[in-house]
């Protein structure tokens, strides 16, 4: 009896490999996020800067992540400067590395939009209590810009998730590799594979990205009832 | 309540935007417990001034001394300052992320680094007695203009500064609330508060100063006691601007 498409999922170990796959995406995206929003936090608060050159400087390094497709990120990171360097790093670390810069860039520039829009009494009423440089960025403006960014800050978190499918290319199994890989090894059995398998992939996707833009439709409404 | 200790002494204050003067040659002393009026046409440096004796603007030339201190050079502690030197703005400036109460601790207990429970304590004390105290908790999107205003100057209260500065503070509310906002200032100014307060609220700079500065294009015109300058102006650019406020 001809199997059914859908059993290639649960051949063998297929199922775990995907998981196991997905969790290599995950974790890349993971620390991607939360260094690159640490980084984007500090770049953004540096770009509020009254200083030409700095914001200069901030503008330049967003540009190169903007004009610059992350692939070739990837490329020059794993291929070139590793060999320049000469040394050996792992293509998941080299797509953490390369994934955190990028969102720190991104990170920067909306938090930067996110400070400038509040009002500027916010910040001389800070300083009419004597609030210090650091205590009115940590109790007053970055609380009330985490408001005002959070649509776009969620919005990058899942761009990044979503990229992290590049990471193929430099050689590290994250799920769409080893969805490929199932296919292949049961194109001949199954000639739908690749309808479940990437299917599969699709909702795994969906799993992580979903939960994100759920948690921050909650934030907002509560932070706005 | 005034007394003849000076706390803030103003020099020759000059200060511009650019090719723009906003204030030249200001000449100025605050004396304990005084309460000063500054009164003016939009644009005649009022709020500049004002800005200046808390370090929020950058002056160009004289000095301010507050307690024989400088506060025009560059090592001024502000951060110190400005817990003696307190201010109200016209905006209503609550951090909108936090409640009424954390808004007030917010000085006294991260820069003051107080007791909390002492900070509470004083800050009920103070809430009750602009009659706030049930909304403690509320946040401040939950209260109106004048209630904001009321929290605002609790907030700079509870600091326990010298010196008060209100900066139009009544100038964005529905005209209903001014009263609520201005009797808070009086019931201030009655125990003794030292204050300078920039207005566009005749009778009640009437009411509550015991100078009235008239500060017209950057420039001190005249310095009289109240009732002298509401009835008897010494210069002309004076009795024009009372002119315009009554019909």
């Amino acid at each position: 009896m001809q199997s059914l498409g859908i059993s290639v999922l649960f051949k063998g170990m297929n199922m775990q490999r995907l998981l196991e796959g997905l969790l290599v995406t995950a974790r890349i995206a993971f620390f991607s996020i939360i260094i690159g929003s640490l980084l984007g936090i500090a770049l953004g608060v540096i770009w509020t800067s009254k200083s030409k050159w700095i914001r200069l400087i901030c503008r330049i390094y967003l540009e190169l992540f903007r004009i610059i497709p992350i692939l070739v990120w990837l490329f020059i990171m794993y291929f070139g400067v590793t060999t320049a360097l000469n040394i050996d790093l792992s293509g998941e670390v080299v797509s953490v590395i390369v994934f955190s810069l990028w969102g720190a860039a991104e990170m920067g520039d909306i938090v930067r939009g996110a400070l400038e829009s509040l009002p500027k009494h916010q910040v001389e009423s800070g300083k009419a209590i004597g609030l210090g440089f650091w205590d009115l960025y940590r109790y007053v403006l970055i609380p009330q810009a985490v408001r005002r960014m959070l649509p776009g800050a969620i919005n990058l978190a899942t761009r990044m998730i979503k990229t992290t499918s590049l990471v193929v290319l430099i050689g590290v199994i994250d799920v769409i590799k080893v969805g490929q890989q199932i296919i292949e090894n049961s194109r001949i059995e199954v000639p739908t594979a690749s309808f479940w398998v990437y299917g599969s992939v699709f909702i795994l996707y969906f799993i992580i990205c979903y939960p994100l833009s759920k948690i921050s439709r909650k934030l907002e409404n509560k932070w706005n009832g | 309540m005034k007394t003849n200790e000076v706390l803030l002494e103003i020099k020759g204050l000059h200060k511009r935007y650019d090719e723009i003067i906003a204030l030249d040659d200001i000449n100025l002393n605050i004396n304990k417990g005084e309460v000063v009026v500054i009164l003016g046409p939009s644009g005649c440096g009022k709020s500049t001034l004002l800005r200046c004796l808390n370090g929020l603007e950058k002056v160009h030339g004289g000095d301010i001394r507050y307690r024989g201190k400088s506060l025009v050079n560059n090592d001024v502690n502000w951060q110190e300052i400005r817990q003696h030197i307190g201010m109200v703005f016209q905006n209503y400036e609550l951090f909108p992320h936090m409640t009424v109460i954390e808004n007030i601790i917010l000085g006294p207990a991260k820069v003051q680094k107080r007791d909390k429970s002492e900070v509470m304590e004083q800050a009920k004390q103070l809430l009750e007695r602009v009659g706030l105290f049930d909304r403690k908790d509320s946040y401040p999107r939950q209260l109106s203009g004048g209630q904001r205003q009321r929290i605002a100057i609790v907030r700079a209260l509870c600091m326990n500064p010298e010196i008060m500065l209100f900066d139009e503070v009544t100038a964005a509310l529905d005209p209903e609330m001014v009263r609520e906002v201005l009797d808070v200032i009086l019931g201030l100014a009655k125990q003794g508060m030292t204050m300078v307060i920039v207005t566009h609220e005749m009778s009640f700079a009437r009411a509550v100063a015991d100078k009235i500065v008239f500060l017209d294009k950057g420039r001190i015109c005249e310095i009289s006691e109240p009732n002298e300058f509401f009835t008897n102006p010494k210069t002309e650019r004076a009795q024009q601007f009372l002119n315009i406020f009554q019909y």
